[in-house]
């Protein structure tokens, strides 16, 4: 097995930088619009954007909420998943508002068909925006594609991204690991 | 660990400690689920469950139901007085053509003990146990011990009274086994001639006196004392078990202290119960329906997992 340092902690840093402007860009005071980072590794990386925009950029008014999807996945009974649920936390309405749901690495797209089903359990938004961290091209299961990306990358099936965070991991870092070399 | 160390829910005595957490923490997320403004779930969309009940039920039966709809399980329900049962079918013979039926799981409420575990070795479903007799009742137990959790914490020594009927409680007996798992101490009170023999041998302190027993009780579980499966007179009269089992205001305030009232339901108000304990805040009894569809689900969803797709 060998990793390959992909994103350092400036990169980042600087990538954390850059999401956040493009938020602010499309969502303005963020008046209409709720964060949803999705268990377990999306809330990490949704609880880091969240304190960057209160920090550095002054947003108020942030309404941020985690969603699990353990029970809307797709693959229940079909796969080893784990059948433990993570906790949902989301303690206001989605009807009518812009969601933006935060994951860190975007594979299949399965996932994000499940979180598309849960969110509907809490309203109806008005509209569904997808930002990640790592997008890995060409692995799509689904039509689905982020609105924010961080980076992407060209990654082969034994390959696995793996997203550290410096509260969880102790570093931020994102590497390639690789199982059959 | 995230699966089930069983392929069916029996009985308390065959789940492992892991079990018992597997299922609260699944049932922690599945309370939120009901707090959605929509309360569904599909996890079991390809499911088919049968609930075949050979005995009285009205709130297990609809807290299943409800459990398995808000699972989007497919759900038929069998009761045995609208049966062919009552024309001398036996139930591998009634069992085997609701499976034919192509059902993958079966909720079974039956008066025989055991009557599950047989179930289980002669058909290729999913059982769970809704009561069997005077044997186990394992998602009662789980649904109690879940809500003293939930208002305790942790129940390692913690002291639970089980009081009442209990040669004839399947509660009772599934309470102890989850208890005791689960590190809480266990006191039965009752009529001498309504405890089992050899209880004792379970780990479970006998104490006859209940003002005794209630002394440094944390919770307090109040049976229904079950006049269809006594065959004989256990006591001399009503007024006399109320004198002195039966659980009122009075009975409180001469302690201390104030534990957690429970009851399985159905309740008799004024026997083992007074009404103003029943409605006071004292008494989880509302919790712990509420908490039933929760645990069911989390039952429910964990033994689906090892069903081939």
């Amino acid at each position: 097995m060998s990793e390959t340092l992909l994103l350092d902690s400036k990169a980042i840093h600087l990538l954390l930088h850059r999401l956040a402007n493009q938020l602010l860009e499309h969502h303005l005071d963020f008046s209409n619009t709720v964060l949803i980072g999705l268990q377990p590794r999306g809330v990490f990386f949704a609880n880091r954007l969240s304190q960057l925009l209160r920090d550095e950029y002054k947003v108020s008014n942030l309404s941020l909420g985690f969603l699990d999807i353990t029970f809307f996945r797709d693959d229940f009974r079909r796969s080893q998943q784990p059948l433990k649920a993570n906790q949902t936390k989301i303690d206001f309405l989605v009807e009518n508002k812009k969601v933006v749901f935060i994951d860190d690495v975007l594979f299949t797209g399965r996932s994000i068909q499940s979180a598309l089903s849960a969110i509907q359990s809490f309203g109806r938004p008005q509209a569904v925006e997808l930002m990640v961290l790592i997008d890995r091209r060409f692995s799509r299961h689904l039509p689905i594609q982020p609105n924010y990306r961080g980076r992407q990358v060209d990654a082969i099936n034994q390959e696995r991204v793996k997203v550290c965070w410096k509260e969880n991991e102790g570093e931020d870092a994102v590497y390639i690991v690789n199982s059959e070399s | 660990m995230s699966q089930l160390s069983v392929p069916h829910l029996l009985g308390i005595k065959d789940l492992t400690v892991e079990d018992i957490q597997l299922v609260f923490e699944t049932a922690d997320q599945f309370k939120e689920v009901l707090n959605r403004p929509i309360k569904k779930v599909p996890s079991l969309r390809d499911i088919t469950i049968a609930n075949i009940f050979f005995e009285n039920s009205t709130r297990t039966k609809l807290s299943f139901e409800l459990a398995e709809k808000r699972l989007s399980a497919d759900v038929v329900n069998f009761s045995a007085s609208q049966s062919s049962v009552k024309k001398g079918e036996t139930l591998v013979d009634t069992v085997n053509n609701i499976l034919a039926m192509k059902v993958d799981m079966v909720v079974m409420r039956h008066s025989q003990a055991g009557a599950c575990v047989f179930l289980a070795k002669h058909i290729d479903a999913r059982i769970v146990n809704a009561g069997d007799g005077a044997h186990e009742h394992p998602t009662q137990a789980l649904l109690d011990a879940y809500s003293m959790r939930q208002r305790l914490g942790d129940l390692t020594n913690r002291r639970v009274v089980i009081v009442g009927d209990i040669l004839h409680s399947r509660v009772a007996l599934s309470n102890i086994f989850a208890l005791n798992k689960l590190g809480a101490k266990v006191v039965v009170c009752g009529p001498k001639s309504l405890i089992p023999r050899y209880i004792e041998s379970l780990g479970v302190e006998v104490e006859l006196n209940l003002d005794k027993a209630l002394k440094k009780a944390d919770v307090v579980n109040m049976l229904r004392v079950q006049n269809e499966r006594m065959d004989y007179s256990y006591f001399p009269s009503t007024r006399e078990y109320v004198m002195q089992y039966g659980l009122t205001m009075d009975r409180l305030n001469r302690l201390d202290h104030t534990p957690l009232i429970m009851h399985p339901g159905p309740i008799n108000r004024g026997v083992e119960l007074s009404s103003e304990l029943a409605d006071s805040k004292h008494a989880i009894i509302l919790d712990q329906v509420e908490n039933g569809v929760a645990i069911r689900m989390a039952v429910l969803y964990l033994l689906a997992a090892s069903l081939k797709s």
